[in-house]
């Protein structure tokens, strides 16, 4: 019996966003990894997380990890680039948190410039979520590093003004975050390119559920986002896709707590960098283009499920 | 498969009897043809129309049940290539690879992880249930499938090339629905005749698509509806790939001889168990209906459990908490009592809010069938006069008697018509409107 390949040939393509010097993200003209009908030049990218202040409440897994580092950004920045090979920098500013220490704009540019200056892959900057606060930090770090293609975020509808001016008056890609709703996305990506805010600029963040918390959710909406930006060939919805893995997954009571206190579910570390690697593994599927992730070993295992997803047997479906 | 309204309509008694429940037969016809009823609710079918509609509306993806009890899996019945088209149906089973070349004490104790292993998420029970079972000759696979047979009750998998082994295992087993694994160009007939013979369901492999959908029209012409497809698959890449293009062929091309669901064997692809587990999410989140690991490390499967629970929830009902209270971060009489609804992403969200908060508090998580706070209030169910009653039948004035209860900052407008409604000496306060001010809001709190 001869069988007919359906294979599907989309309209769309996702924009090529660049980030820091020559980093290019998205790009692909087919669902994530239908490489057997479509091309997907530039394989995601997995970024590590830095804080700006030390994380000594994370789960053991994490903690041990980065126990050495964990007062000095520029420090760990230099271990996730250095010894596990991180793609980019994501430098989260806990340090601004206005229900924490808040520290000023100032404070906070000075700590990006440092973690800037010392690595050599591209640099993300994600803020605390407070619109107000993230506005007066992002605004000045766009300021202060003029230079730089720093990717900046989040920026909500309700800051997207400020944010984004800031962000085309020094030509900074941004992180156009919205709640888990593939209509609000869109909007967001309306607003920000009716400001000016070049369409290969924007990356979006769809709000990231870790497995077992949202993750369903998640999901679905990045196959819609993906459908109508390939599908429907709709144009202000291909942008590619940043996913905040990290913070999520590692939330997640499964991933951190005890075998003692669950004896039935096994040893914890091995439980914990699983519950990262499996979410990230399922937003590669749906479409994710930056992968926000903190364990050195979950990363090890999402680049082996990249670089396995990318190996096809395409003679398989040869005519 | 895909017959219209119409052609539908044709084949029915057309009496206009309403029995059925809808008011004509072309009513009737429509709701068939969206695959909103049943034909089972016509009365007067004929056989023959029965025939003609039973194959035409069979879903794209067959189903097959495998085992038989507590454990048997049932895969397949898919229609839709994403979920949010209208939902995934049957979750993959979970299973191990277990062979004659493993030591007594290896089997003993992967049978007793099939037997005891089970989670709880979201009031559903998550458990594997399929035990591959391989062995060199008849009389080793038979032994073999008994014991696991008679050690843990799973769903089996018998595995050999030989149909004349297969029979001498399954055999004894036939009423256990063994999968027959597997028939291929070199011994289709002879795997498919014990199949029959035995009445049990069996898996098609081949690595090339022309040649697994040519089996797979072999068992339809044979009559052969429980089968199941191995493609094979070499790498990661091609693991998306061939499930993609089966279920692609089975659904948007009614190609019936791939429309089966699949068995996959992450358990051979890698030696590294870790990636081994991230292979084996690629299986569930992309399709297959057997997914097959190397072991049962409960920190390997719970989140391959998870993952097949969440890509297989109906995403038109949302996944919901069972009403009551919820004790977070060990809470005592003194401590805050919050109240919201049990749509899971509200539960999840705030949950884990309270218990990064260290803030030790009372979880009062309330049935307004699954939807959000503010989707609640609108439809008039997360209101004063249903919060009130369901307060106090919670039991949660006993745990903590202080009466003061936070209400999402969201229905701040309620506040004064639940104390109201409460009466008693309640207090209404007024909480945050998002999640992530929650851990501020429970530091500053006091019962006074």
């Amino acid at each position: 019996m001869s069988f007919e390949p359906p294979i599907e040939q989309v309209k769309g393509k996702i924009r090529e966003m660049i980030v820091g010097e020559a980093t290019r993200v998205g790009g692909e003209s087919t669902f994530p990894f239908h490489l057997w009908e479509g091309g997907m030049p530039n394989p995601p990218v997995v970024a590590m997380e830095v804080y700006d202040e030390p994380q000594r409440e994370w789960p053991e897994a994490v903690r041990k990890v980065y126990e050495d580092v964990m007062d000095d950004p520029v420090a760990w920045a230099k271990k996730c680039q250095d010894e596990f090979g991180a793609d980019a920098i994501a430098l989260k500013l806990q340090s601004t948190d206005p229900n924490g220490t808040d520290a000023p704009p100032e404070a906070a540019a000075e700590i990006v410039k440092n973690v800037n200056s010392a690595i050599d892959i591209p640099l993300i900057i994600y803020g605390t979520g407070s619109p107000e606060k993230d506005t007066e930090v992002l605004k000045k770090i766009a300021e202060s590093l003029p230079d730089d293609n720093i990717l900046i975020g989040p920026v909500e509808e309700s800051n997207h003004r400020q944010i984004g001016a800031a962000a085309m008056g020094y030509k900074k890609p941004v992180i156009a975050f919205t709640s888990m709703d593939v209509n609000l996305a869109k909007q967001l990506n309306v607003l920000l390119t009716q400001l000016g805010v070049p369409d290969d600029k924007i990356i979006i963040d769809p709000t990231t559920g870790a497995l077992g918390y949202g993750l369903d959710y998640c999901y679905s909406i990045m196959e819609r986002d993906r459908l109508a930006a390939l599908a429907q060939n709709d144009g202000k919805m291909q942008m590619p896709i940043f996913n905040n893995v990290a913070p999520e997954t590692w939330k997640a009571k499964e991933a951190k707590v005890s075998e003692e206190e669950e004896p039935t579910f096994g040893d914890v570390t091995t439980r914990g960098i699983l519950w990262e690697a499996v979410t990230a593994t399922s937003l590669l599927l749906c479409g994710s283009n930056v992968l926000v992730m903190r364990h050195p070993e979950a990363v090890k295992l999402v680049r082996k499920a990249i670089e396995g997803l990318q190996e096809q047997a395409k003679e398989k479906i040869a005519s | 498969m895909a017959l219209s309204g119409l052609q539908i309509f044709k084949l029915l008694a057309k009496t206009n009897c309403k029995e059925c429940g809808f008011p004509t037969c072309m009513a009737f016809a429509m709701q068939l043809a969206a695959g909103k009823t049943e034909l089972d609710k016509c009365p007067y079918v004929s056989d023959e129309a029965k025939a003609a509609l039973g194959e035409a509306s069979a879903p794209a993806v067959r189903k097959v049940t495998v085992g038989a009890g507590d454990l048997a899996v049932t895969v397949g019945e898919e229609t839709v290539m994403y979920r949010h088209e209208k939902r995934f149906e049957n979750m993959p089973g979970i299973g191990v690879m277990i062979t004659d070349e493993m030591d007594d004490a290896q089997v003993d104790g992967l049978l007793g992880q099939l037997k005891e292993q089970q989670f709880n998420y979201v009031g559903r029970t998550l458990r594997p249930r399929v035990a591959a079972v391989k062995a060199a000759d008849g009389a080793a696979l038979a032994a073999l499938a008994a014991k696991v047979d008679a050690g843990s009750g799973a769903a089996l998998v018998l595995m050999h090339d030989d149909a004349g082994v297969l029979q001498a295992a399954a055999g004894p087993l036939k009423d256990k629905k063994p999968l027959l694994y597997a028939a291929t160009e070199a011994n289709f007939d002879a795997v498919a005749g014990v199949a029959n013979e035995l009445e049990v369901p069996f898996v098609i492999k081949s690595d090339s698509f022309d040649k697994l959908a040519g089996l797979g029209q072999k068992a339809l012409d044979g009559g052969f509806k429980e089968v199941m497809l191995d493609p094979a698959s070499g790498s990661l890449g091609d693991v998306l790939m061939d499930q993609t293009l089966i279920r692609r062929a089975a659904i948007k091309k009614t190609l019936r001889a791939l429309g089966f669901p699949t068995i996959g064997f992450p358990c051979n692809m890698t030696d590294d168990k870790m990636l081994e587990a991230v292979y084996a999410a690629v299986f569930v989140a992309k399709y297959a209906g057997i997914v097959i690991l190397s072991d049962l490390e409960p920190a390997r499967t719970l989140p391959l459990l998870y993952l097949g629970q969440n890509i297989y929830t109906d995403p038109q009902k949302p996944m919901q908490m069972e009403q009551g209270v919820y004790p977070l971060n060990e809470p005592g009489p003194e401590s805050p009592i919050l109240v919201t609804t049990n749509f899971s992403l509200t539960y999840f969200t705030v949950s884990s809010e309270v218990e990064a908060s260290k803030v030790p508090a009372w979880l009062c998580i309330m049935d307004v069938e699954g939807q959000s706070v503010l989707t609640a209030w609108a439809a008039g169910k997360f209101v004063a006069d249903a919060i009130a009653p369901f307060l106090k039948k919670s039991g949660i004035g006993e745990k903590a008697p202080h009466k003061k209860v936070v209400i999402p900052g969201y229905v701040a407008q309620i506040s004064g018509e639940l104390e109201e409604e409460l009466g008693d000496g309640w207090q209404v306060q007024v909480g945050v409107r998002e999640a992530a001010d929650i851990p501020k809001f429970l530091r500053q709190w006091s019962a006074n």
